[in-house]
């Protein structure tokens, strides 16, 4: 059995923001984390307008509203790098520390940055997630190749997104067989030295490179046979309609009309 | 969860828009010559670039438990080099990290540059680069040039993280480092573990394909340069920078990344002093130094183990 739900990322549903052509919905959520990256820092109307935005879209593409923000918690993590921020920029003291070898600093101007990288990070995660959501990934590749990336690339990235699958599930096996070899014990422990479990962790590793690769001689085979030329096909033409051009259009007239007013 | 994300994938906010597309605009330039290259190389490489690349994404999952919960895992980037030469290697790093930002929002679109120069480009050519330097030596010094290379690449990966981080005004330099070289310094040796170990099997089971006649087509001796280079400046710029920030930031200020005006993105405050600077530059290098030997005296022993097993 296939578990493609480890790595679906897509919302099945009918909506205007499913219908729109891959291609505009693409462009517009490059245009959009541009659009949080160039935003002042501290400028919260600005943000506040971004997230009122994202939630909308949230609604139009019968998500949900609170559908992107439940699931942007990833990035958050990565927020302790932007902790120090806090220290870094020259401002009227809040607090000092000193920690370890470190004097720190708190100033107004640094919190004010940590808080607004935070919030574009935020943002921009949330847009990322609405158009995966709302895309079906095979449909986001062609995307990418319609707005001419290089086309090697793209198919390597489409056998990547095809064979995760069966990989993934090669892994699962893999994983479930050491598992199952390694009972401990009540009262003992198990599972031998770091290293040890690092070296088994690397046959596995060792041994699922063999199985892949010997997986890609066979497709390669099957393809050839089936008469591959060079590149993978598709019967979505992912035709630009009025529709999606004027939608284009507005919106990154709206994007841009959102930076005029954060910076003027 | 299946799927743990790395501290290397930035997420978009976290970098300024110049260090962005400073960084997009190598590693597109660097990925058009790998695609040009791998072209001229027969067709039947595109598939198996794309299931190398789910490899890797697969092989990420396979984790093993260190200590109070936390596990390591394979980045994968120096494996794959090595396995399919650098350039190949190059873009199924790229692919990797592109499906793992756009399918998983883990590292930002606008920051993709930065991430793919990182964990793909970086990764490649010192992993490539370092095993091509022990070219016609016998397996055990092929395996630890491997595995230095697989530490390195990670080490060269957090470095550039923190200094594009520094760049863009997100973080201190002189915590950000240091913090990322650290932690880097563990992850990259569990890194070092897996590849080697990984090696050794595919070197034992199906040694024709680390056939060094049959593999000459991915990449000449230039590699060798090229990730030597790369690695000297891994290894030389961490303590210098953490010694002298001050010069690091006069170098970013003439290269046009950090403007001299009155509002500076970032500065270092001027009354700010740091006496422990020259103990932190010295300890990084010590740190550095203590960290290839400990991955080298664990190649050795792990080569013994297996040594006496075989015999």
């Amino acid at each position: 059995m296939i578990h493609n739900n480890l790595f679906d990322r897509y919302y099945a549903t009918e909506s205007p923001l499913h219908r729109l052509s891959p291609s505009v919905k693409v462009l517009l959520t490059v245009f959009f984390i541009l659009s949080n990256a160039l935003l002042p820092d501290g400028h919260w109307i600005g943000f506040g307008i971004s997230w009122a935005v994202i939630f909308l879209l949230n609604w139009v593409g019968q998500l949900g509203w609170g559908y992107t923000f439940k699931r942007s918690f990833i990035a958050l993590p990565f927020a302790l790098a932007a902790v120090t921020a806090i220290f870094a920029l020259p401002g009227k003291t809040l607090a000092e520390f000193d920690v370890l070898f470190w004097h720190l600093l708190a100033t107004d101007a640094g919190l004010l940055r940590f808080f607004s990288i935070v919030v574009r990070s935020w943002l921009s995660v949330q847009v990322a997630i609405l158009l995966v959501a709302t895309t079906q990934f095979p449909d986001l590749i062609h995307a990418l190749e319609h707005l001419r990336l290089p086309r090697m690339l793209i198919t390597v990235i489409a056998f990547l997104y095809r064979y995760i699958f069966v990989l993934s599930d090669e892994v699962l096996r893999l994983l479930r067989a050491r598992q199952a070899r390694s009972a401990v014990l009540p009262g003992q422990s198990g599972g031998g030295t770091v290293f040890w479990r690092a070296k088994i962790a690397g046959n596995m590793v060792g041994q699922l490179f063999l199985r892949s690769y010997e997986r890609s001689d066979r497709i390669y085979n099957a393809m050839l046979a089936r008469g591959y030329q060079g590149h993978l096909r598709t019967l979505n033409r992912h035709a630009m309609h009025t529709r999606d051009w004027v939608i284009l259009i507005l919106s990154s007239a709206a994007l841009l009309f959102l930076q005029i007013f954060t910076h003027f | 969860m299946l799927y743990s994300p790395t501290p290397l994938h930035i997420p978009d906010g976290f970098l300024s828009l110049t260090v962005s597309i400073f960084f997009w605009l190598i590693t597109l330039v660097v990925l058009s010559v790998a695609v040009r290259r791998t072209e001229k190389l027969d067709e039947k490489q595109v598939p198996l670039m794309g299931v190398m690349a789910a490899f890797i994404f697969a092989a990420q999952m396979i984790n093993f438990p260190v200590a109070g919960g936390t596990s390591g895992h394979l980045l994968g980037g120096a494996l794959a080099a090595i396995m399919l030469g650098p350039w190949a290697g190059m873009l199924v790093m790229t692919s990797v990290v592109a499906v793992q930002g756009l399918l998983f929002q883990d590292g930002g679109l606008l920051v993709m540059g930065a991430n793919i120069f990182n964990m793909g480009l970086l990764t490649a050519a010192i992993g490539f680069g370092l095993y091509k330097a022990a070219e016609g030596r016998t397996r055990a010094v092929k395996l630890g040039a491997a595995g230095l290379g697989a530490w390195l690449s990670v080490m060269a990966g957090a470095l550039f993280a923190s200094l594009q981080l520094w760049l863009s005004g997100t973080a201190r330099l002189d915590i950000v480092m240091p913090a990322m070289l650290g932690i880097h310094a563990l992850i990259g040796l569990g890194e070092a573990l897996i590849t080697v170990a990984a090696l050794s099997f595919i070197f034992r089971t199906r040694p024709d394909l680390l056939d060094e006649s049959k593999n000459a087509a991915q990449g000449g001796r230039g590699w060798v340069w090229v990730g030597g280079l790369v690695s000297l400046f891994v290894v030389f710029l961490s303590p210098f920078a953490s010694a002298a920030p001050d010069g690091l930031e006069r170098v970013a200020i003439n290269a046009g990344f950090i403007s001299t005006s009155a509002d500076a993105p970032y500065s270092i405050l001027p009354d700010y002093t740091l006496p422990f600077l020259g103990e932190t530059g010295l300890s990084t290098i010590l740190a550095g130094i203590v960290g290839a030997l400990v991955v080298g005296v664990l190649v050795v022993l792990l080569l013994r183990g297996r040594a006496k097993a075989t015999e």
